[in-house]
Formats: C-alpha cells, structure tokens, sequence
C-alpha cells in the first residue's frame, strides 16, 4: 500500500470508529488527545488498526507511537 | 412497614418500543413472533423468535459509554429513559439523591462468544477490544445503567433464571418497605442473538410450529409444542409512598406483595408445591381478599409440564373463582429475563386501560387449563389487581401482587 493510501485509511478508519472529524487528524497531532482514547479505548485502537492493516502495536512499542505521523511510520514499516 | 409505588414504567420489547405501542398491540392481540432463517442456517431445530430491532444509540450516548453495552444493556437503556421521564425524574435529580437500580439479568452470551472465537483465532487478548469484559458480565446491564445515569444507591444484578425480572422488583420492594432506599429503578432484560439461545434450543424446549410462527407460542392450549424465545427490556420507576408524594410523582399503583419459593427438586421440570406455596405467600403478604385480585398474569410459557403445573397451581390456590387467567407470552414468546419486569408492565397497562389482553392461540384446553377462565379475545374490563407469576429453571419462583392507584 502506498504511504499516502495507507495515510487516508488510517484517518478515515480511525475518525469513524473514535467519531471525530476527519480534519483534526494530523501529523504531528497526539493521538490519545485528538481521539480522546482513554486506557480503555486505546485497546480499541489497537484492536482496530490490527483488524484493519494486520499489524498489531506491541504494548512495548505503544508509547513510542505517540503522534499520527510515528502510527503511519510505524504501520508503513510493517504493511 | 412503608408502602412501595410504582411512579414510572418503560418498555422495549417485540409489541412495541413504547408504552404506547404496546399498549395497542396488547389490545390488538398482535403476535411479535417470527421464523428467523439465520437460525436454520446455524443448525437450530427451531428458528422460531420474538423480532426485537436493537435500538441505534449513536449519537445518543457516547462512543465509549456504547462500547460496553451488548444488546441487553440497549433495550434496557431505552427503557429506562422511558420509565425515568413517567416517573418525572430528570438527571438532575438522578444526580442528587442515592437512587438504586436492581435488574434481572441471567446471560449475556453473545459478547462472550465473540470474545473466546477472537481468542481462537488470533490468539492475542488484547484484541477482544475493551467492551468484551464489560458486555460478557452477567452484571452488564446494571454496570451500563449505573454508570450511566449515574446511581448511587444499591446496584445489583438479580440472576433467578426465568423469574429474575419479577425477584427484582421483589426484592427491590422489600428494601423499600424496609426504609434502605427510597427509590430504585428495577426491571429485566433479555438478549436476543441466536447463540443466547442455542444450547436451550438443543434441549427440544422450543416450539417447532415453523409454518404459522403466530399460532406458534400457545400458552395453556392442548396442543401447544414448546416455547418461543423472545426478549427486550422493561423498568418500572419503584418508590416508597411518602417520598413519592412528597415530589409530587404520578403514583400509578402499589406493590402490595412479593411471594417466593423454590421447588428444590428437578432441574427443569417444575412441580406444583413450589409455585402454590409461592402464589400463597404473595397473597398473604398482600393482606387482601383473594376475591379482589381481578387478573392473573400467568408464567406459562407453553410448554407442556410448566402450564399444566401453573394450572393445577393457580386452581389449588383459587379454586372455582372466575378470575381471568392470560399469559401474555402468546403473544411476545417467552422474555426470560425480562419476563417478571415485562408482565408487570403489560398487566399494568392492561390495568389502565380496562381491559385483558387475549391469551391468543388458545383453541383447546387441556385436563388442566379447563378449570381455569383463559380468554382468547381480548375481555374489556375493569381491574383494580392483578397478580403475576414468575418461575424459573432450578425451581425458583415468583409472585407479585400490584393495586392500582
């Protein structure tokens, strides 16, 4: 999948299930913040991006994806 | 003691996702039965089903406050802001006073399925996602609600099979009258999915009668062939009489009683004993004539040992009085869980309205259905207390007396 491609999908799948607008998503953006994911609903997102892409996040590796810009990378590298 | 109203009721069910609408399907004699396909496919011996839409609650409630909630907790949510508004209660007063919720709930299979295939399949925990454990717990409903609408008063699930919904109320009654609470939100709820009912449709309990899904739920009838699952939710606002006079509630009726026993004998195939004695007690505890209860609304649930014991039970008890005896679930199926609560409310709005719905399906009686007065068109007419059983798998029962105010 093609980095931008990948880019979309991230955003679109990730603003429908956490019901925030789209356009609040960007690069440099805390994700826990912008979707307003609490311990619990960050397993959600976990559960999500797996569901979506085949890549789980290893907890180890959770808070080293801390903005939107480190998940792209971090599921670019394994997609 | 205190007195115990009822100021509010709410209910989601397969008549109706409102007072209203069932209300008019209980006069109409409408059937909520249907033949689910989905349930041939996955090897049913029965696809028969009460038809139940869960409810949409996005953009209603949170997506995090939606994600612990399996289909159960929807129903009784939807309810429960049915019942909140009769009662006239507002979140602000929710918020102010230690209100309690007691509800009946025995299951919530559908949740724990998914999360164990997941299991399998993925071998990885985490990806069950955070609802599984909140939706899989028996306390799911009680856990959603509360949190919720923010109660601070008792907070407790009532499993007692198929007489949970009633024991809620019940016990519900008991810590009214003994002073603990003021006010409790009680009910039952029931889920719908086809796993919920699998392993009970493999035990040959359910009606087979696939070709007339209507005709197919015939409590009392001669040739009735088993029962028809159904579901939903109903909540009835609970009170003591003081405090609700006190705000100024709409008190629309009193529990008078709550009887109980237990048959201590098979697993599933009910007795007589244990039932009379139940009936015996809610009537004695209700310190009226037997004379004044101007309805039953019976347990039965069509299958052949359960109403010919309720019958001989409700005959040993009442004798040749002429009272009308109906089970609603001729026409919603059986609601389980939520059964005790459901009838509650269908009798009361059957109260209010002045008149018994049918107890459709009865063609031919039995030996035993014979004795008693079973209608099968609606009877117009007026009530002032109505009687409900409840009974359930293990041998738990049930019985509730309401007066109308």
């Amino acid at each position: 999948m093609e980095k931008n491609d990948l880019i979309a999908k991230v955003n679109s799948v990730l603003a429908e299930e956490f019901e925030v607008e789209e356009s609040i998503i960007t690069p440099d953006a805390n994700i826990k913040k912008t979707l307003e994911l609490d311990s619990l609903s960050l397993v959600d997102m976990v559960a999500l991006i797996e569901n979506e892409f085949g890549v789980k996040i290893q907890t180890a590796d959770l808070a080293k994806v801390q903005t939107f810009e480190a998940l792209y990378d971090y599921l670019a590298e394994r997609v | 003691m205190k007195r115990v109203v009822i100021t509010g009721m709410g209910i989601w069910s397969c008549l109706g996702k409102s007072l209203d609408e069932v209300r008019d399907s209980l006069y109409t004699g409408r059937s909520g039965i249907v033949l689910d396909p989905v349930r041939k496919e996955m090897g049913f011996r029965s696809g028969l089903t009460a038809r139940v839409e869960i409810p949409e609650l996005k953009g209603v409630l949170s997506r995090s406050q939606r994600a612990y909630m399996p289909e159960q907790a929807k129903y009784a949510y939807c309810a429960t802001v049915e019942a909140l508004h009769n009662a006239g209660i507002d979140q602000e007063y929710l918020d102010s006073h230690d209100v309690g919720l007691m509800y009946g709930n025995d299951s919530t299979v559908d949740p724990a399925v998914r999360a164990v295939d997941t299991i399998r399949a993925k071998k990885d925990t985490t990806l069950c996602g955070s609802g599984a454990i909140f939706q899989s717990m028996n306390s799911t409903v009680t856990m959603n609600l509360g949190t919720i609408f923010h109660l601070r008063g008792i907070n407790l699930t009532v499993s007692g099979a198929c007489a949970s919904g009633a024991h809620a109320i019940g016990l519900g009654a008991l810590l009214i009258q003994t002073g603990l609470q003021d006010m409790i939100v009680c009910g039952g709820a029931q889920e719908v999915n086809p796993f919920s009912v699998g392993s009970f449709d493999g035990i040959s309990a359910f009606s087979t009668r696939e070709d007339e899904p209507e005709k197919a739920s015939r409590p009392f009838d001669r040739d009735r062939d088993g029962l028809v699952p159904g579901g939903g939710a109903a909540t009835v606002i609970i009170e003591e009489y003081e405090h609700a006079v006190k705000r100024g509630a709409p008190i629309i009726a009193e529990i008078l009683s709550y009887g109980f026993s237990a048959n201590g004998e098979h697993i599933s195939t009910p007795n007589v004993d244990g039932p009379s004695k139940s009936l015996r007690m809610a009537i004695e505890r209700a310190g009226i004539n037997i004379d004044e209860i101007g309805y039953i609304n019976a347990h039965a649930t069509s299958t052949h040992v359960g109403d010919t014991n309720e019958a001989k039970a409700i005959y040993n008890v009442f004798g040749d009085r002429r009272i009308e005896v109906t089970s609603t679930k001729s026409q919603t199926g059986h609601e389980m869980w939520m059964a005790g609560a459901s009838e509650i409310v269908y009798s009361m709005l059957m109260m209010k309205n002045d008149f018994i719905a049918a107890n459709i399906n009865f063609e031919n009686p039995d030996e035993d259905s014979a004795k008693l007065l079973i209608p099968n068109k609606r009877v117009d007419k007026h009530f002032d207390t109505f009687l409900s059983n409840s009974f359930g798998f293990g041998g738990t029962n049930a019985t509730l007396i309401v007066r109308n105010i």
